[in-house]
């Protein structure tokens, strides 16, 4: 009894479900006809997806389709008000915090931080989850691993309040690699990033996504979402427009339609994959 | 395959960052010690100076032949001085200081802005309506500890107050908090007011003195009265260090890393509650202690809050008992007024934060 009011008041992690692994293909994250609303309008219009292990899908959409929405309900931020949400077989609002930290990483959509911890510090917070179960033995790696994939190192020391835009979402994207969770969801990692480390960011999703991971990402870029996602979800006004395969979805008509601008899809003349670009002039 | 990547690992991690870590534990080590060291000499000094002094080795002796280590008692009045006045003095000072110490830290952890100080949530506010009331209306239900008792209660019930009319839909916006906080330090100025207003000469004298904070009605029995609230306080907060880090992220984000938030938050609010309305309850109002210990060691020694609720606990205790033994030899035989004192060097001082932070970030967010 009292070993387990010690262990309640210390967080251990003892007695914590640890996320088993999946199959490729398995479902970790499912929408199903999800309706959200946020001050009394309908963000989400009964829209359904599914993150799969091993699959990397990318949300696309104009401002305002409800991407970052469906995001935040995917990771358990937003309660579904009609629909359901399930993460790792169970319904998203069942999950206990700590558990679910375990199965799902969220990078948000601007990286702040109230005090100026040093870089290395941040990273090390992804790691918080673990405290006490038997992975915790793998922090060290886990934080060196996150910060050699982002490109961060070289700035460990330096407090996250001193970097740049593009090097404060790096550390954000490293934090959330090392909390290492099966099911990952970033909303427009790419957003502040050079085209190097756009690249970089994405390759990290196919690796992550390689290694058996959901990767769930939000983006602007059609011709990244085009070459590295595994599907994508086309949304419209908190509907989704389509969803398949980035060769099949992405086509002039729909993509014309979607973002009410003329837009052209190509293939790329060495490597055939679709490159999408407004009509201009 | 396995084995060279870990092996390659286990060298890269002893040459980077255990380097650095090392470094940030050493800072706080020797912060730790000198802190330490300052706070025993201080409470020491403190035990010996005043109307009648008491030598260095006397202090010492007498302590040791009360704890039975040898020593030997002094005569009667030095005893009496030392046993009766000045140690439940120097205890009071260490437990206020301790308090708000620590308070602050763990406020300004749960707003995530380095400005929070629990008068700004209106505990203090709060507790003084409490204190001021029993004294304008005469209460003395409780004896001696009346006082104590109702600032206690009031100051509670203020935070509470201000924790459920903040909270919406099972959240709490930290600028709906402190907005809130500003109305209730707003009636509770109005509610002092009207009973200043209804007292007779002799309470306005007593409340406005209370009202300045002041340790110099210590006795063993305040001591006690503050003991238990400020020693669960004390212990309790530390616990929940690791979390407050994480909070630095956000609140969204310190959720997905598994914090529950909202318990998280109700949990130091009420710690923060006893801590503050136990310092207040028997000192009276004393301000910056628990804005500006936090922050200097937060420029020290980085943010993280492992070392920075126990060592502001530390650091309140030493300002404080620093700052009454000024407060009651620097113009004696009079006593300065400790609040006037902690105010009068605390406010320059912030006025130099105020304008450093906002020449090297633009400000506070």
């Amino acid at each position: 009894m009292i070993a387990r009011i010690t262990g309640r008041l210390f967080a251990s992690g003892r007695g914590l479900a640890l996320p088993e692994s999946s199959a490729p293909g398995e479902v970790l994250a499912q929408a199903s006809e999800l309706v959200v609303r946020l001050g009394g309008r309908e963000v989400l219009a009964g829209v359904s997806v599914a993150a799969r292990a091993g699959e990397v899908l990318a949300l696309v959409g104009p401002n305002g389709a409800g991407k970052s929405t469906l995001l935040a309900a995917l990771a358990a931020d937003l309660a579904a008000d009609e629909g359901d949400v399930r993460i790792c077989g169970r319904a998203a609002a069942q999950w206990p915090a700590r558990e679910l930290a375990l199965r799902r990483a969220v990078l948000p959509q601007a990286a702040a931080l109230s005090f100026p911890f040093p870089v290395e510090d941040v990273v090390r917070m992804g790691r918080a989850p673990w405290a006490g179960t038997a992975l915790e033995d793998d922090d060290d790696r886990a934080v060196r691993e996150a910060m050699d994939a982002t490109e961060v190192t070289e700035f460990a020391g330096r407090p996250f309040s001193a970097l740049s835009g593009g090097e404060r979402a790096r550390v954000a994207l490293a934090r959330v690699l090392a909390q290492r969770a099966p099911l990952l969801l970033l909303d427009e990692p790419t957003a502040a990033l050079d085209l190097r480390h756009q690249e970089l960011v994405l390759r990290v999703c196919r690796d992550r996504a390689a290694a058996g991971d959901a990767v769930v990402v939000v983006l602007h870029d059609l011709g990244l979402a085009a070459a590295y996602a595994d599907r994508v979800a086309v949304l419209r006004g908190g509907a989704l427009a389509a969803e398949g395969a980035p060769g099949d979805v992405f086509t002039g008509e729909l993509l014309s339609e979607v973002y009410r601008q003329p837009v052209e899809v190509f293939p790329h003349p060495r490597t055939g994959a679709p490159l999408v670009t407004p009509v201009r002039g | 395959m396995t084995v060279l990547t870990k092996a390659a690992d286990s060298g890269r991690t002893d040459v980077r960052p255990p380097a650095r870590k090392a470094r940030r534990r050493g800072t706080t080590a020797s912060l730790t010690a000198g802190l330490t060291a300052a706070l025993v000499l201080l409470c020491l000094l403190s035990a010996g100076i005043g109307a009648y002094d008491i030598p260095l080795g006397d202090v010492l002796g007498s302590v040791q032949h009360r704890i039975g280590l040898g020593g030997g008692a002094l005569d009667r009045v030095a005893e009496s001085v030392l046993w009766n006045v000045r140690l439940p003095r120097v205890t009071l000072a260490l437990l206020v200081g301790g308090s708000l110490g620590c308070a602050g830290a763990l406020m300004q952890g749960v707003f995530g802005n380095p400005l929070a100080e629990p008068g700004v949530i209106g505990i203090s506010a709060g507790a003084a309506v409490g204190a001021v009331a029993s004294i304008a209306l005469g209460l003395s239900f409780f004896g001696n500890w009346t006082v104590t008792v109702c600032a206690f209660a009031a100051g509670l019930a203020t935070v509470l107050l201000v924790y459920a009319l903040s909270r919406n839909g099972g959240r709490t916006e930290v600028v709906t908090l402190i907005l809130t906080g500003i109305a209730v330090n707003a009636f509770a100025g109005a509610l002092i007011g009207l009973c200043i207003f209804f007292a007779d000469n002799a309470q306005v004298t007593q409340i406005t003195f209370w009202q300045l904070g002041s340790l110099a009605g210590a006795t063993w029995p305040k001591v006690l009265a503050v003991l238990p609230c400020a020693v669960a306080g004390l212990a309790v907060a530390p616990l929940y260090a690791r979390k407050l880090d994480l909070l630095a992220l956000g609140e969204r984000p310190a959720r997905h890393l598994g914090v529950d938030v909202e318990r998280l938050r109700l949990v130091l609010v009420l710690v923060v509650a006893l801590l503050t309305a136990a310092a207040v309850a028997v000192a009276g109002i004393i301000t910056f202690v628990g804005l500006l210990v936090p922050h200097l060691l937060r420029m020290a020694a980085g943010p993280g809050h492992r070392f920075l609720v126990p060592g502001s606990a530390l650091g309140g205790a030493v300002v404080l008992v620093g700052a009454d033994l000024a407060a009651r030899t620097v113009a004696a035989p009079a006593e300065l007024p400790l609040g006037v004192l902690t105010a009068l060097f605390g406010s320059p001082f912030f006025f130099w934060l105020l304008r450093r932070t906002r020449r090297r970030q633009g400000g506070w967010a």
